[in-house]
């Protein structure tokens, strides 16, 4: 007889009871509880960027000034890594072994399944042997970037250079994510949008090891990546290499403007450095070096930054405008005495009196007061008359940004009438007060660059196209897009621009020291120079000129820094580089000048100078 | 009558067809789970799913021969068997092959076969056989001993062997003696030994207390009704440990909240105790010892393992109990395999659409963890089809059994459902992170000739007794 019979229910009770915890399990996990399909699709969902390569950057006759170099990157994927023999690869990648540990402990933090960068920008010469031994370390792999380079080793601070994207960036723009790089300066700041290109995206599965088995939704959601375009310039990539080498152991900067088309030749920033330097491995430690060197700033670009005062170049403008308000004629003739002069004292004996051509040409300070008083008392008061003035010079460019793609232009400084007012009370100020800026001196401030496009303003006889670096845009089919650029003329007569150029050869062809230094036996160039007072050191030497006289295609503008005479070493910087544009070669007379300029060292004279 | 003496018409064709349709859901699921793009016919025999289908058409030949061999020859030769596997498990450690780390695989050609998988059916036999003889009686001495034996001695061997969840297995057999009049406290206390120390190691202790803690109120009042008492009760416990955690967390003594969950039981059970006492209330005594004991055990077995135990023994116990040591820390497998299981909501994502499992987030994808492929794939309504399914064929097995008026066909059919179940519970358990990851397959469902083979062996030969239900009566 069985007497545990009813047992069964029991037993039957338990295997129920454990089949219906598991049915109200399922039914939590697998449908009340939605988190876990969130955590399925993290799991094998991959997104894979790739990045276009950057657009390339090309000078006036189509030679590359920037293009893209293969570099690699060594990733890692933590969880992948067996053991390895750290020494070997630490010296196949030439790097330290607790910078490898360091890496591989990052890289442990951000994910043990997502790749992390270990050594970013590995040369081609580097990847060829890691290539090799790779098969030795698993978990790690290489992913391929592009690297800027500079062919020409010019144009540092005007092409820019490109950096690791910061937080504060990511947060503002969504396009980008930590390890991308942006244009930080330069053209590479300023046309970052056109030089990108657009990042693709492959959404891919991938299993736990993270190997890719396949495309995600048949790939219907990825986006192919577009390359970035090209920049096609007016800048002159040999003449660059050119200036920067007459430019050696100078402070100072060129800026060169083809007067028809308002394209920049040169913008040339000095001390410079090779721009090849801010690229790959080497970029953080060089960026600190060249961000430190307080003294040189090699980073700034002077030919957009600096803000000097325009000393004698400036009195071409004060010239036309005298004569374009009829506050002087062409032959109204001043006297001078020399450094006796009043109010304004003259820097050498020269004919007297004389007339505006001459003015010019001897640079007096006496006949450019006397001009500048002129235009003072023109109108019923002194504050209209300076508003008049004012006008002009902001017409032809000065006090103001030239052009967007310039991002770290400065604006320089033409004071208002109100500033006067405020510092002398209205009315109680006149030509006198103000009489620096007859000659350039004074509350003004302006960059080479406004410089240069003042004398492209003369060149033109009137106008000015606005200076700019990029001319078209070609797109990805190699197309070009041409910018179109606003052309602004100035009000002031055709006639009086020929009295004004009229001086501006006989400076480069009468004067004695421009006519061994700068005049050219077939070419007519114009040209003023600059000394410029400097409150906190040694003048400053400038020049600006064009050539040739007629259909000019080169005007430029120089500062040097601390170099003295204007006539010493901006003009035959000067006249060499309008020299080499339009000749393509110095004659064998002037090499010797060529050598001595570039021999000069005016940067480490100054720093004995500033030791007591 | 013809009814009688052709087998054919007596086999169960309720059984059978359970147990094809699982043997083909769980092919087609393995197919799904190690899909490879290179091979993708279901039939390429490089590929698990390929193999499997020549394990199912071995299985079914095995479980034809199952059904032409005379019933008479596993009862007479039933200890023969046994003492034949225990033989051949016992030569394991010398002639064995090593497999993830379990010496427990004997190479007979190109087929590896693992006697402990065998022996679940030959300890089956011997006990059926046992129990069956002729003055049994459950509670002699010698009876007890000699079960013990039958079960403890295979159960020993296969520990050796490193293959700890097999082993685990053997202690289903208790529900097996349970049901042939075995003490029911005998069962309640290993089941509730087992369940306290699995709730300890896979929940956490405060987890436990406060489950022991309901359980017990729980049937408290389901016994007795008394709606007051324990109402009671559950005050005293939550108002003491209520009172004590505000008083830690306002005065910031920053005290482990177990210490909390401890006073509170212990002072519930000695105030409830005192009343059972003073109204001589035996049964309500037991009970509060039992739950106070329960919960000392909880704590002490975590305080134990988690604070007086090197890592080095917790690793040993793990190993020791089979549950298998996670690489990735805190339930990394459990965790994934949660996730494959979870993300098929409620229609799944359609027949090779997983990808949790395809793309081995699931360890052991077709193995031991082929639910999550079910999961994934086929969602709530197919994770509960194979639930019924399991429940069909076990529940058909309890009735075959007990309509058996043989001893023997009814224990053994006892022995094969109760396998059965406990292979179920621990492996879905364990996929659904309700018990520890202990590697014991899913019948029927997961790769392996091996396991497939001996879970067809294990269940035919009841089938063959089941059909001879006419024939013999007196065993």
């Amino acid at each position: 007889m069985d007497t545990f019979s009813k047992r069964k229910f029991i037993i039957a009770g338990i295997m129920l009871g454990i089949a219906a915890i598991f049915i109200l399990r399922l039914f939590t996990i697998q449908i009340t509880n939605k988190t876990y399909k969130q955590f399925a699709t993290r799991n094998v969902l991959r997104k894979i960027t790739t990045f276009p390569a950057r657009g390339l950057i090309y000078d006036r006759n189509n030679k590359l000034m920037v293009y893209n170099k293969a570099a690699y990157d060594l990733m890692i994927i933590p969880r992948e890594v067996k053991s390895f023999d750290t020494t070997e690869l630490c010296r196949i990648v030439q790097l330290e072994r607790l910078d490898l540990r360091e890496a591989i402990k990052k890289a442990k933090q951000f994910s043990y399944y997502k790749p992390s960068i270990v050594v970013g920008q590995i040369s081609p010469d580097i990847y060829a042997p890691l290539q090799e031994k790779l098969y030795k370390y698993p978990g790690f792999f290489v992913q391929s970037r592009t690297l800027r380079e500079y062919p020409s080793k010019s144009a540092a601070q005007t092409l820019g250079f490109v950096g690791e994207v910061n937080q504060r960036i990511i947060d503002e723009d969504k396009y980008y994510r930590s390890g991308d790089y942006i244009g930080v300066s330069g053209l590479e700041k300023a046309y970052e949008k056109e030089l990108r290109g657009i990042k693709g995206i492959t959404k891919s599965m991938v299993d736990v090891h993270n190997r890719i088995k396949g495309k995600y939704n048949e790939g219907l959601e990825d986006t192919t990546a577009i390359l970035g375009q090209n920049l096609m310039t007016g800048l002159d990539a040999e003449l660059h290499a050119y200036a920067e080498l007459l430019m050696t152991n100078k402070r100072g900067a060129i800026v060169a403007i083809e007067p028809a088309t308002g394209e920049i030749i040169l913008m040339v920033s000095a001390p410079t450095y090779d721009p090849n330097l801010l690229v790959g491995r080497q970029r953080s430690a060089n960026y600190n070096i060249l961000d430190r060197d307080s003294l040189n700033k090699p980073m700034w670009n002077r030919a957009v930054i600096g803000r000097y005062p325009p000393g004698s170049t400036f009195k071409l403008a004060n010239a036309l405008i005298a004569l374009e308000e009829h506050a002087i004629t062409p032959f109204d003739r001043f006297s001078c005495s020399g450094k006796g002069s009043k109010p304004i004292s003259c820097t050498h004996s020269h004919v007297s009196p004389l007339a505006v051509r001459e003015g010019i040409r001897e640079s007096c300070n006496s006949f450019f007061w006397n001009a500048f008083r002129q235009i003072m008392n023109h109108k019923s008061n002194s504050a209209e008359s300076y508003q008049a003035w004012r006008d002009y010079i902001t017409s032809f460019g000065f006090g103001q940004k030239l052009n967007p793609e310039l991002s770290s232009e400065v604006k320089g400084s033409i004071p208002e009438a109100s500033l006067y007012d405020k510092w002398y009370t209205p009315g109680r100020w006149n030509a006198m007060t103000i009489r620096s800026l007859a000659i350039g001196q004074g509350e003004i401030e302006a960059t080479p660059l406004q410089m240069a496009n003042l004398c492209a303003l003369i060149a033109n006889r009137g106008y000015y196209i606005t200076p700019h670096i990029v001319r078209a845009i070609q797109d990805t089919n190699r197309v070009d897009r041409q910018l179109s650029f606003e052309k602004k003329v100035v009000n002031i007569s055709p006639e009086h621009f020929n009295t004004v150029i009229d001086g501006m050869q006989a400076v480069v062809d009468e004067t004695r020291t421009l006519g061994a230094t700068v005049h050219l036996d077939d070419i007519i160039i114009c040209g003023k120079t600059g000394t410029v007072q400097n409150p906190h050191g040694a003048d400053h030497s400038a020049f600006v000129g064009f050539a040739p006289r007629d259909n000019p295609k080169i005007a430029v503008a120089v500062f040097i820094e601390n170099a003295g005479f204007g006539a010493t070493y901006a003009a035959p910087v000067a006249g060499l580089l309008i020299e080499k544009y339009l000749n393509d070669s110095i004659v064998p007379k002037r090499k010797d000048l060529e050598q001595r300029l570039i021999e000069t060292d005016l940067l480490n004279v100054a720093v004995v100078k500033k030791k007591p | 009558m013809e009814k009688r003496n052709n087998v054919w018409a007596n086999v169960d064709w309720i059984t059978i067809s359970i147990y094809l349709a699982m043997m083909f859901i769980g092919w087609i699921n393995i197919y799904a789970a190690v899909f490879n793009e290179e091979h993708k016919s279901i039939f390429d025999s490089t590929q698990q799913y390929g193999k499997q289908l020549m394990w199912i058409f071995a299985a079914i030949f095995i479980a034809v021969l199952m059904i032409n061999t005379d019933s008479k020859f596993f009862v007479a030769f039933a200890f023969p068997i046994y003492g034949g596997i225990i033989l051949l498990l016992a030569l394991v450690p010398f002639i064995g092959t090593t497999i993830n780390g379990a010496k427990s695989w004997i190479q007979i050609g190109n087929f590896l076969l693992q006697p402990s998988e065998f022996m679940k059916m030959a300890t089956s036999l011997a006990l059926a056989r046992f129990i069956s003889s002729y003055n049994f009686k459950m509670h002699e001495y010698k009876s007890l001993l000699i079960l013990s034996g039958i079960i403890l001695v295979p159960v020993g061997l296969i520990f050796l062997q490193n293959d700890t969840g097999s082993a685990i297995v053997f202690g289903v057999f208790l529900l097996v003696l349970y049901r042939e009049g075995l003490n029911g406290l005998v069962l309640f206390f290993s089941f509730l030994i087992a369940l306290v120390f699995i709730l300890t190691m896979v929940l956490d202790p405060y987890i436990t207390v406060i489950t022991l803690t309901v359980a017990a109120l729980v049937i408290n009042y389901l016994m007795k009704k008394k709606t007051r008492r324990t109402l009671i009760a559950a005050g005293l416990f939550s108002g003491i440990f209520g009172v004590l955690y505000l008083i830690n967390y306002f005065l910031q003594w920053s005290i482990d909240p177990l210490y909390f969950l401890l006073i509170a039981a212990a002072l519930t059970s000695a105030l409830t105790f005192l009343y059972a006492y003073v109204l001589r209330k035996r049964s309500l005594m037991i009970m509060i010892a039992i739950y106070f004991g329960s919960v000392l055990f909880a704590v002490s077995v975590d305080y134990v393992f988690h604070n007086i135990m090197e890592q080095h023994q917790r690793d040993r116990i793990n190993e020791l109990l089979g549950i298998q040591s996670d690489l990735h820390g805190a339930g990394y497998h459990v965790n994934q395999s949660k996730i494959a299981i979870g993300s098929g909501g409620f229609f799944g994502k359609g027949f090779l659409q997983g990808t949790q499992t395809k793309f081995d987030f699931v360890p052991e994808q077709s193995t031991d963890f082929i639910f999550c492929t079910v999961g994934e794939e086929w969602g709530f309504l197919g994770t509960v089809t194979v639930i019924g399914l399991f429940m069909g064929l076990l529940m058909r097995l309890i009735f075959l059994a007990e309509r058996n008026r043989s001893k023997f066909s009814r224990v053994y059919g006892y022995c094969v459902a109760t396998i059965l179940f406990f292979h179920f519970a621990v492996n879905i358990g364990m996929t659904i992170g309700l018990a520890p990851v202990i590697g014991i397959p899913l019948p029927f469902f997961s790769y392996g000739g091996s396991s497939l083979w001996s879970f067809t062996l294990l269940l035919f030969v009841f089938i063959r007794l089941d059909a001879s239900r006419f024939e013999q009566l007196s065993y």
